[in-house]
């Protein structure tokens, strides 16, 4: 993974003295909270409910050991021993104190991370696959771009006062698991049709928020030295021209939907025509080096599902279920990507703790090459182990409690902190994960419903991605009670849908409910092998709102 | 008002007043829509600057560029960023007059501006007051390096590894 050089290693450290800098002219009344209020959150400090929280970066989120050890111990000694993972691969820490910011950011860069531009109106943290570079579908793995980004991003002097927040994501494979449809930006790895040569496929406007849109084509095919300067242009038209005038139209979704695709692209390569890409790309050299840190480790030379592995799946069930639903192809013969999952049934999605995160850093280092990803699923990843040591590290993981074998089914729900912790949540989310997960516990129920991505967002602004949930859950108030509005058929993936609603809202203690009538409508029309998501597609959503209503008419809802 | 530089705060030479009463005065600043007037009783040596709005557009700039000494372009809030891509599209086509950021900036700003093309920030004299002039040039020194290439700043980190590789053989 990436390495800081002298000059990364400086400028992290030249942010924390400046940060430390602006808290004591804050408090020293020279800079109003107006004023301050940005610098803080270009930083990673939100005011929230009850305390103030601290986002931290995992760029493309991956981690090493050490790092997570670090995120452990300051949760430990400045939090509640436990920490957050996020739908953007980051961390948040939700009871920090604002005199405490400055030395946390030191621990951080003492490890080589930080918390810049995880929040405010600026290029925030890249998310890419959580499997790149170890994917058997994966074109190129999109780390180094998303490094190249990550850098070319950090402190721009014109594009740090945007209109609003802007989010990047990239994806190397031919399945997108990056969610790039619904970033303001997503990069897609792919080859020329007839030179076979390498590039991005760039798409612009996509997000979920109040007025969700899938992404749209902006370039279908973008040369590699071409990026930054393009990137560049593609900023510099929103800078100029998204709205200001509400902070609701203010992403660049609602530009391009406003003048249309077509006039936005116009704008775009209009831009791009009066700049020299060599004057702002990396040079080649560069380039190589940054890539060179996302070389492949010493894989040994093993055989494909040796005897071991499969005597131990065949003498364990329990072992079996989780290294069939948890594990992920790996490229190389041998080994395997598994997936940790952060969802035991009852636990608040996403959440680990400290002790959590000692014990993954350990078995990372003796499993997995030292490293962790973190997806937007808000799980983790080791990426890199051997099938022959799968089952040892099942059974460190399982006296651990993180060996739920539930990734991609319906309890590996996604959720916002929500009304527990968020000052903008209308609704509580954790507790209705919580709550879905419980009803939904049986492993042998779950493993015949198969792959069901329910998300759940506690206000309209759609952290937990509700949208594209294939059943999404958005909690929002009215007349003081919370009300959740389902919607169906949504998705992240290829196929990339924004969701429908299927009826009124429903109070919290009917959600769990109304999704059983979802789902047995799936299991009476399912098709052999088609998945939730498939049935919806093919069947249309009458059935399921035939369903759904059936049994609320007559709710004061 | 309170002008600003990468030196400190120092005098304003400009005066802002419309075309018609500019007669005597070494530097003025016009009002956009007064240029024409000015430029055509500007006296010799006589040195001209307009005020200008974000939302202008760059090509409508352009034509004035070259005849005007200064540009000023207003910042409604320090939070509006449209100034910094007016400021670059304004030095990508050729302005090498003084480029003035007017209005309520923060400290924290003034390296970014600076590196967009900006010379100058005219401050209203309240902000200047309880900001304070070392906060700005601070700013100016936090940094030693960054990552953007093609902007006016120092050092950019891109351009000093390849100078390491080259001198260094890493």
């Amino acid at each position: 993974m990436y390495r800081y050089d002298e000059f990364d290693a400086a400028f992290v450290r030249d942010r924390v003295a400046q940060f430390s800098a602006q808290v004591q002219r804050r408090l020293a009344g020279a800079l109003t909270e107006d004023e301050f209020k940005p610098l803080r959150l270009q930083n990673g400090v939100y005011l929230q409910l009850h305390a103030y929280m601290l986002r931290i970066a995992i760029p493309y989120g991956t981690l090493s050991a050490r790092q997570l050890r670090q995120l452990a111990l300051i949760g430990e000694r400045f939090d509640r021993s436990y920490g957050h993972f996020t739908t953007r691969q980051n961390l948040q820490f939700n009871w920090i104190q604002l005199k405490d910011v400055p030395e946390i950011l030191s621990l951080l860069a003492d490890v080589e991370m930080h918390a810049i531009q995880t929040s405010g109106n600026c290029i925030r943290n890249v998310t890419a696959d959580q499997f790149a570079g170890v994917a058997a579908d994966e074109i190129e793995d999109p780390r180094p771009v998303a490094e190249l980004i990550r850098q070319w991003s950090t402190a721009h002097p014109e594009f740090s006062f945007l209109p609003r927040k802007f989010k990047i994501a990239v994806t190397g494979a031919a399945e997108d698991r990056a969610a790039v449809a619904v970033h303001d930006i997503g990069l897609r790895i792919v080859r020329h049709p007839e030179t076979g040569e390498t590039g991005y496929a760039v798409l612009v406007g996509g997000g979920l928020g109040r007025t969700p849109m899938v992404g749209k084509w902006v370039r279908e095919f973008l040369p590699k030295p071409h990026l930054l300067a393009y990137l560049e242009a593609l900023m510099r038209v929103y800078n100029a021209e998204g709205r200001r005038d509400n902070k609701y139209k203010a992403r660049v979704k609602i530009l391009v939907h406003e003048i249309g695709i077509e006039a936005f692209r116009a704008r775009v390569e209009a831009e791009f025509a009066r700049l020299d890409p060599s004057r702002i790309q990396a040079d080649a050299e560069e380039v190589a080096r940054i890539a060179r840190y996302f070389a492949a480790p010493a894989y040994a030379d093993l055989p494909d599902n040796p005897p071991a592995f499969r005597r131990a799946r065949a003498a364990n069930p329990e072992f079996d279920r989780w290294a069939a639903q948890n594990g992920f192809p790996h490229k190389v013969p041998g080994y395997q990507a598994v997936t940790l999952s952060l969802k035991g049934i009852g636990e608040a999605p996403g959440d680990i703790s400290s002790a959590g995160m000692r014990l993954v850093a350990d078995l990372a280092d003796r499993y997995s090459f030292g490293e962790i990803r973190v997806t937007h699923a808000q799980n983790l990843v080791l990426p890199d182990v051997r099938q022959d040591e799968l089952f040892d590290l099942w059974q460190a993981l399982a006296a651990g409690g993180l060996a739920t074998a539930n990734a991609g089914l319906i309890t590996d729900i996604i959720a916002c902190p929500g009304l527990d912790y968020c000052a903008l949540a209308t609704a509580r989310s954790i507790p209705i994960a919580q709550a879905l997960a419980r009803r939904f516990a049986s492993p042998e129920r779950q493993q015949e419903i198969g792959p069901l991505a329910i998300k759940i967002s506690g206000c309209i602004n759609a952290c937990g991605h509700h949208h594209v949930g294939h059943i999404g859950i958005l909690g929002l108030e009215k007349r003081g009670e919370e009300s959740y509005q389902i919607t169906l058929g949504g998705d992240a993936g290829n196929a990339s849908a924004i969701g429908e609603i299927l009826g009124p809202g429903l109070g919290a203690e009917d959600v769990p409910d109304a999704i059983e009538r979802l789902v047995a409508v799936y299991l009476a029309h399912r098709q052999p092998g088609e998945l939730f998501v498939e049935s919806v597609r093919r069947l249309g959503i009458e059935p399921f709102k035939t369903a759904f209503n059936a049994e609320i008419h007559h709710d004061a809802a | 008002m309170t002008l600003l530089d990468r030196h400190g705060f120092r005098p304003d030479p400009f005066r802002r007043l419309p075309a018609s009463e500019i007669a005597g005065h070494p530097a003025v600043i016009v009002p956009l829509a007064d240029v024409q007037a000015g430029l055509l009783v500007r006296a010799s040596g006589q040195r001209i600057g307009i005020d200008i709005a974000n939302t202008l557009p760059a090509e409508d700039a352009v034509p004035l560029a070259n005849q005007v000494d200064l540009i000023a372009i207003a910042f409604p809030g320090f939070a509006d960023g449209r100034g910094f891509t007016l400021a670059r599209r304004l030095r990508r086509n050729g302005f090498r007059g003084i480029l003035r950021a007017v209005g309520p900036l923060i400290p924290d700003q003034f390296a970014y501006a600076m590196a967009c093309g900006f010379d100058e920030v005219e401050l209203p004299d309240a902000v200047a007051t309880r900001q304070g002039e070392a906060a700005w040039l601070a700013d100016l020194a936090i940094y030693s390096t960054s990552y953007q290439r093609d902007y006016a700043r120092g050092q950019n980190i891109l351009d000093a590894r390849r100078e390491a590789r080259q001198g260094g053989g890493a």
